[in-house]
């Protein structure tokens, strides 16, 4: 029971190195992109999963089957936190398709005209 | 009885106008341009009088406690909740009093400087929403005392930042500065919310006063505290991760990049915040201390020296920026690394918190104007490239006054604010560590000389025969410029009785946990 | 009698009062030193053209020295230092998240060890 509680934890971990080591290795801006949000999805899970209780239903009040609920609180954080991931998203790829048409490229290589 | 009901509803007032103000104003933009000027500068005027009020009554009668939803807003803790705030609390102590001044005095000067400044690009509905946007942000995030809507209010600025960074487009690369300023940003707001979640992981609770309470060393402690100052340092511009800061600052519109500095200094805030009401002595102070320290020492040297060859005069200030970034880093730092001793911090450890705090708000003051005066050369000449001007100072005579104040300012020339608060980081620094004060003396002196190179290029020598006709700036930014000038002056003149009644106030106010918590937690 | 307070730092005291009073001393001795000056000439002609050694005054636009030129002895002076801080200004978005993340784990290993 011990190794099976932290199991989603171990997947928190995988998936914020997955996202963070895109983010740092990647060259292209649009993995870039996809890299921020495998990073903000690790985040969700993991404020998703400390609320957690063994053997707790979901925290809905109506025709609840047990009063022994999960913790609500983070439920209502990480929503928050997926709307910010949304707005950002849609910024980040605005910016990719304006400098697609302004540099040509998606390389960061490339992007590279403020330097010093 | 309605001013009492606008006093005491003040925190809130402050953050709602803003963003009531800017939902409305691509509507309000579709009547005229003029209405929507008249709209924006009406938000911002209301915005700053609810910033003042607030900040008075703090500095009148101590901390103010506002509990959204609640049937009072003094009443923080609900009498069936088992002594634990459980709505989201703002606490307004002194230290985000001083905070809200600053946004309310540059906010108010630069919507005054945008008028003007701004009126020849297009989709300024969208630039005026966003720059509200900021404003709320701002005044949510120094007024907070919950940790999540810290993060939230992080979150609104950074995004309408990056979305005013990119607004010029100019060729693709004020996007790319965007680009940079917004990755960064992101992943430095998902680090804070891990250790966010990490804190209500092991002590069920977001308010900061709550935490604050419960809150022993761990290791996970220390891990969300490291996370904390890392991403909060990373937002202000601490070498070395301030490598987005020159790109974002010289390709924003010019208003933009002096209200950029208040929000670098927002999250400066923040980890003051973090490091003195959520820890305090708990933490290893000397340890933490020295690495503020560091970061600080590092930011003033590099951020001066890589100012100097510079060609583009706003990548400059922004370098000049994360320079005097470092000097608020490394006062605050010294009061830290001897938070735990009371006679250290009696003889240098307050006075360097209040010269790093008093550093703040001299900071926002000459920067903001020097960046508006640069953005009114750029106006009226349409460069930036120091090798490209000259000879300005026989046409645009007001912004070379404004310029000189500016620049003697952020050079610690007395007898302006600058000087004022260097001499408390000198004095209180060179009795903790001679050499540090030294340092500081030596980043100084390159400051000042790096402005000469500024000013010569800019403003001296002969007239130029293709800048014969270059008219001064307009009205409205010559006003802006004058709020902020007359500040610098005004501080520079009257050091003792702004330390006395504002940043000593704010420095007891960081240092006193005991303090910020029982104002919340009602004594308990 | 509040508004001319003293700033007391830890080891000293400064009021700019003091220093404006001082500053008024010294402009008006310079006033009075330059007032003995040289009043009898005629503007506009050779008396108040510049000196340079009897050569013809170059146009306006090459006497100038522009910005990027005027510290160049300065640079050259600590190019040691400046060829190896400037290059790390790469200008690539992995390379700042990079150091982001390095600073990070110093940070972490330096917090976590003293404590």
């Amino acid at each position: 029971m011990l190794v099976f509680g932290t199991i989603p934890y171990l997947v928190i971990v995988a998936l914020a190195v997955i996202g963070l080591a895109t983010v740092a290795l990647k060259r292209n801006l649009i993995k870039i992109f996809l890299g921020i949000t495998i990073f903000e999805s690790a985040i969700n899970l993991f404020l998703v999963s400390l609320g957690y209780r063994d053997g707790a239903v979901a925290p809905i009040f109506t025709d609840a089957p047990s009063t022994e609920m999960v913790m609500a609180t983070p439920q209502a954080l990480t929503l928050t936190s997926i709307v910010i991931g949304v707005a950002t998203t849609a910024l980040l790829l605005s910016f990719a398709v304006l400098i697609w048409k302004h540099y040509g490229t998606v390389d960061t290589d490339k992007i590279r005209r403020l330097k010093e | 009885m309605i001013t009492d009901a606008i006093i005491a509803n003040s925190p809130a007032l402050l953050v709602m106008i803003p963003l009531i103000a800017a939902f409305a104003c691509p509507f309000i933009g579709r009547i005229s341009p003029a209405v929507r000027n008249i709209w924006v500068v009406g938000a911002m005027v209301l915005t700053a009088a609810m910033a003042l009020l607030l900040a008075g009554e703090v500095f009148s009668s101590g901390t103010v406690v506002y509990t959204f939803g609640a049937s009072a807003p003094g009443m923080s803790v609900p009498p069936d909740s088992g002594g634990i705030p459980v709505r989201i609390v703002f606490t307004v102590d002194a230290m985000s009093a001083l905070m809200q001044i600053i946004g309310a005095i540059t906010g108010l000067s630069i919507v005054l400087y945008s008028i003007a400044g701004d009126r020849r690009h297009t989709g300024l509905e969208s630039y005026y929403t966003l720059y509200l946007l900021m404003i709320a942000g701002v005044m949510g995030m120094v007024s907070t005392g919950d940790l999540f809507n810290f993060f939230v209010f992080l979150e609104i600025l950074s995004i309408s930042s990056a979305g005013l960074i990119a607004y010029r487009i100019d060729r693709g690369v004020a996007v790319e500065a965007a680009v940079k300023y917004f990755v960064l940003s992101t992943i430095g707001a998902m680090v804070i919310l891990v250790a966010i979640g990490i804190f209500y992981g092991e002590y069920d609770a977001l308010n900061i006063a709550v935490i604050a309470s419960r809150m022993q060393f761990t290791l996970l402690d220390q891990v969300a505290l490291v996370l904390m100052i890392a991403a909060l340092g990373m937002k202000c511009g601490a070498v070395p991760m301030h490598f987005w800061t020159p790109d974002a600052y010289s390709m924003a519109p010019s208003s933009i990049t002096a209200m950029l500095v208040v929000a670098s200094q927002a999250s400066l805030y923040g980890l003051f915040r973090v490091v003195f009401t959520l820890y305090n002595v708990t933490l290893n102070a000397a340890t933490v201390g020295w690495i503020i320290i560091v970061l600080g020492v590092l930011s003033m040297v590099v951020g001066v020296t890589m100012a100097i060859p510079q060609k583009d005069v706003k990548r400059l200030m922004a370098y000049h920026a994360i320079s005097q970034t470092g000097y608020m880093l490394l006062g605050v730092g010294v009061g830290l690394a001897v938070l735990g001793n009371q006679s250290l911090l009696d003889a240098f450890g307050y006075v360097a918190m209040e010269g790093g705090i008093f550093h703040i708000i001299n900071h926002a003051m000459y920067k903001g104007l020097l960046f508006l005066t640069a953005g009114a050369i750029f106006y009226r000449i349409g460069t930036r490239n120091l090798n490209r001007m000259g000879g300005l100072g026989h046409n645009m005579k007001y912004t070379m006054v404004f310029f000189v104040i500016g620049a003697l300012a952020i050079a610690g020339i007395p007898p302006f604010n600058g000087f004022a608060s260097k001499l408390m980081i000198y004095e209180s620094v060179f009795m903790f560590n001679p050499i540090l004060s030294i340092i500081a003396m030596v980043v100084s002196i390159l400051t000042l000389a790096s402005f000469v190179k500024v000013f010569h290029s800019i403003f001296m020598g002969p007239r130029l025969p293709e800048y014969a006709d270059v008219k001064e700036a307009p009205a409205p930014m010559l006003i802006g410029m004058g709020i902020l000038a007359a500040v610098v002056v005004l501080f520079g003149l009257f050091p003792g009785v702004v330390v006395d009644h504002l940043i000593e106030p704010a420095a007891q106010a960081l240092v006193n946990q005991g303090a910020y918590i029982s104002a919340v937690m009602g004594g308990a | 009698m509040d508004l001319i307070a003293s700033l007391y730092t830890g080891s000293g005291y400064w009021n700019p009062l003091v220093w404006l009073i001082a500053i008024v001393v010294v402009f008006v001795i310079v006033y009075l030193i330059w007032s003995r000056g040289e009043s009898g000439y005629k503007k506009g002609t050779l008396q108040t053209t510049p000196f340079i050694s009897g050569n013809p005054e170059p146009e306006k636009s090459g006497v100038h020295v522009p910005g990027g030129n005027l510290y160049w002895g300065y640079t050259e002076a600590l190019k040691g230092y400046y060829s190896r801080l400037v290059p790390l200004h790469t200008g690539r978005l992995n390379d700042y998240l990079l150091w982001y993340l390095g600073v990070t784990a110093i940070i972490m290993v330096v917090v976590v060890v003293t404590a």
